[in-house]
């Protein structure tokens, strides 16, 4: 059994907000700007709140 | 020594003039003419009906509920009697979403039960379950939710049912949709109310649960179960469902930033949380009455005219050059109390009062429903609680 192709993960650049396609031993660095922290987005799933 | 004597003589002057003071008072009270029966005499009337306020606080503050209160000078208080024969209510002001009225001959329980049940009890729609698909904006989940909750949503609260055992269908759930972005490169907008798009279907959101196993059933689940669309009703056809004012701020977006959510508004009551109370403000006060019982002229007459904050007052000319303070409006009278604070000849010469039974009433809506629609629905609410005591107690 072959194990899974990696899957493309996005982040989001700290310091130029640029999204930014990693893979698993991709280093850890925005194209854009070189800037190396970056963080993960949003869970895609609904969140849901009491209005009050 | 001498003191003594004087002392002596002094004693028995006051008593000579006491007793003359007592004979006078006797004289004067066997004049007095017989107070009719069925009727109070005016000073205790005038505890009755009024309060009266001084520069310190005002007195006679009490209302008499008791029907026997003036059993002993032959006169029957009957409140419910008196309020079936002397209710009013007055018309002042009526606008859009604000009335004003005066009620005439109720108690002030009653008229604070109209205001607390306005307050409190009268249900509207809100929206109480905020789903979150997206939001980048600087203005976290929950206070966004929060905001939302306060937008005060114009749609008829009757045409709906309470949420009963958590199921959200069309007859208990309204659903809006708001999904607005900033482009990158542009300006920050503001995120309005007006964005606020009512969705007549229900939620578009499928359950996660759902989304994998039935693809072959032709509708996914979504989270609300409606069985018909809302604007295929024929109250919501031509008046589609959206918020009071279109241009409440939301949240504001930076480039970049996102936010996509979906609101359900339910029916609930100002009990539960503010956000469903149906008024801004409600609130009432006694009519004021100012009386000038001494007349005041002249630069006492333009000093008191510029006391009053709310120009109570007016000058009257009364010839050869004189000028009279006059009550020009006294129902602006907020009782201040700044015309009666220099002393006491200001106390002594001006009554300040205020009708115990008259009450000028505001309602101010929040624009869900018109305002004397909900005093109509305050005033059932009311009965139906009346009904529900009357059920026990029989």
């Amino acid at each position: 059994m072959d194990p899974p192709p990696p899957e493309a993960v996005y982040y989001i650049c700290g310091d130029c907000g640029m999204e930014v396609q990693l893979k698993s031993n991709d280093v850890i660095q925005c194209r854009e700007c070189g800037y190396r922290i970056l963080y993960k987005k949003r869970t895609r799933r609904i969140v849901q709140y009491e209005a009050r | 020594m001498s003191s003594d004597t004087e002392d002596t003589t002094s004693g028995s002057e006051s008593e000579a003039s006491d007793s003359a003071k007592a004979n006078s008072t006797l004289e004067f009270i066997e004049k007095l003419s017989d107070v009719p029966m069925g009727r109070l005499p005016p000073n205790i009337e005038f505890q009755r009906t009024r309060v009266e306020c001084k520069a310190d606080a005002p007195i006679h503050t009490d209302t008499f509920q008791y029907n026997g209160a003036y059993a002993s000078m032959g006169v029957d208080n009957n409140l419910v009697d008196s309020f079936c024969d002397n209710f009013k209510v007055e018309v002042i002001n009526l606008t859009e979403d604000e009335m004003e009225f005066d009620m005439i001959g109720i108690d002030p329980a009653l008229a604070n039960a109209f205001r607390r049940i306005l307050i409190a009890e009268v249900p509207t729609m809100a929206i109480e379950k905020v789903l979150i698909a997206n939001n980048t904006s600087v203005i976290q989940d929950e206070v966004l939710a929060h905001r939302l909750g306060l937008i005060p949503i114009k749609v008829d609260p009757r045409l709906f049912e309470f949420t009963e055992n958590n199921t959200p269908n069309e007859k208990n759930t309204i659903v809006f949709k708001l999904h607005v972005r900033c482009e990158r490169g542009g300006q920050r907008i503001s995120v309005k109310s007006k964005e606020l798009i009512w969705l007549p279907n229900g939620s578009e959101y499928p359950l996660e649960s759902q989304d994998t196993k039935s693809e072959s059933s032709s509708k996914p689940k979504t989270y609300t179960s409606f069985t018909c669309s809302q604007d295929s009703l024929p109250e919501f056809s031509d008046n589609p469902i959206c918020p009071t004012s279109g241009d409440i701020t939301i949240a504001r977006l930076g480039p970049g930033q996102e936010i996509d959510l979906e609101a359900h508004a339910v029916k609930g009551i100002g009990k539960t949380h503010a956000k469903w109370s149906p008024v801004a403000p409600v609130w009432y006060r006694m009519l004021p009455e100012v009386i000038i019982s001494q007349d005041i002229e002249d630069e006492m007459a333009e000093k008191l005219v510029a006391t009053c904050p709310v120009k109570v007052f007016d000058i009257e000319d009364i010839g050869n050059g004189k000028k009279r303070a006059t009550v020009a409006r006294p129902r602006a009278c907020t009782l201040c109390r700044e015309c009666i604070r220099e002393g006491k000849g200001w106390e002594n010469s001006i009554a300040l009062q205020r009708k115990k039974d008259h009450f000028i009433f505001k309602i101010e809506s929040t624009g869900v429903l018109p305002p004397e629609v909900l005093f109509t629905e305050a005033v059932k609410i009311l009965e139906d609680k009346c009904d529900r005591v009357i059920s026990d107690l029989s």
